[in-house]
């Protein structure tokens, strides 16, 4: 090792941590990029009308858009609060 | 046919309108007939980069509206006579630019110019979208540096979505990467995000690599495209750009840092 090595060790180096904020920042954005604009209102709409009957929360609800080569698809999560037992009920619909 | 270039970022202060002044120049010297349009409306810099801001009288919006013809308002550059500037207004805002306007006034211009360089503003605002909506090639402009890279990712985005081709079902958009304000030593040092971070995340055709360099400022003092500056590294890697994109085979430099006296003195070889 040569002097100079010994003055660059004691030095932190930051852009390995940027390079990896970076790769999960930019690969959450990505996957909301391919969304339809609609999704937001039609969670939030799907919502609405499932609180007319059940009383469940903002995060009950998930809806997920994916697209493959030749077919979209849309998956809704519905997540039904716990009554007695674990009634727990998915649905899903593509 | 023209073929219409956007040079865009998402971020500002990137390197964006330096490029555009740059490759346009670069295209002309070659002897393509070029025009250059600053679609920073109500922020015009373009003519400053070009030396021209004396000689504006007319500029894009007039054209838009009609108060202007284009051979009135086109600069003719007073280092290349193929290379023509179309300024952009200083006293408007960005709401006078409509996309049929744009669309007319590039047609015209196709007649006449075989390259339409665009230089966009930053942000991705009506500015910015219509300075990319009607191109052909983008020049994606980054700095290895973590917002710009995460900012050219979501222009990599909107090109590929809301541009003509993407909305005519047309071939996308060519995209091109040219990595900015670069210093090797600083990669070196694990300071700089390094041209292979970049591409792991961005994975564009890398058309050269721009090292920081003093000459970029004197460049833009003096009012030349630094591209005119034959002995700066970055004017050297603006002309590979250019032949680049003409389809010339160079070898990319500026990428490896310099062996500096002390680093070959105390043996500092990697």
């Amino acid at each position: 090792m040569s002097l100079l090595d010994y003055f660059r060790l004691s030095k932190p180096k930051s852009a390995p941590l940027a390079k990896e904020r970076l790769q999960i920042l930019v690969a959450h954005e990505r996957s909301y990029r391919n969304q339809p604009s609609w999704l937001p209102q039609l969670q939030q709409e799907l919502l609405d009308v499932i609180r007319k009957y059940v009383n469940v929360d903002q995060n009950a609800i998930s809806v997920n858009f994916e697209q493959d080569d030749n077919q979209e698809t849309l998956e809704l999560n519905i997540v039904l609060p716990d009554r007695n037992t674990v009634t727990d009920k998915s649905y899903s619909s593509n | 046919m023209a073929r219409i270039i956007v040079v865009t970022s998402g971020k500002g202060g990137v390197g964006k309108t330096t490029t555009s002044a740059a490759i346009a120049m670069g295209l002309a010297k070659k002897g393509h007939k070029t025009v250059v349009i600053d679609f920073d409306v109500g922020l015009r810099n373009l003519d400053l980069i070009l030396g021209c801001e004396r000689r504006v009288v007319y500029d894009f919006i007039n054209v838009i509206n009609g108060e202007a013809s284009l051979n009135q308002a086109l600069i003719r550059d007073k280092n290349c006579n193929l290379l023509y500037i179309l300024p952009a207004s200083q006293t408007r805002d960005k709401e006078a630019l409509t996309q049929e306007g744009v669309g007319k006034v590039l047609e015209e211009l196709s007649k006449d110019f075989e390259y339409i360089v665009c230089d966009s503003p930053a942000g991705i605002e009506k500015g910015a979208n219509l300075a990319l909506y009607f191109a052909d090639d983008a020049f994606v402009v980054t700095n290895p540096e973590i917002s710009s890279v995460r900012d050219s990712d979501r222009m990599l985005g909107i090109l590929s979505s809301k541009s003509r081709r993407a909305e005519r079902g047309e071939e996308p958009i060519k995209e091109y990467l040219l990595l900015t304000r670069y210093d090797p030593d600083r990669v070196k040092q694990g300071e700089m995000l390094s041209l292979d971070d970049v591409q792991e995340i961005l994975s564009l055709q890398l058309l050269g690599i721009i090292p920081e360099s003093k000459s970029v400022l004197s460049a833009s003092n003096a009012g030349i495209p630094v591209i005119l500056d034959e002995k700066s590294e970055a004017g050297r890697a603006y002309e590979d750009v250019v032949a680049r994109y003409l389809g010339e085979d160079r070898p990319h430099r500026f990428i490896e840092a310099k062996q500096g006296f002390f680093s070959k003195l105390f043996g500092g070889k990697k």
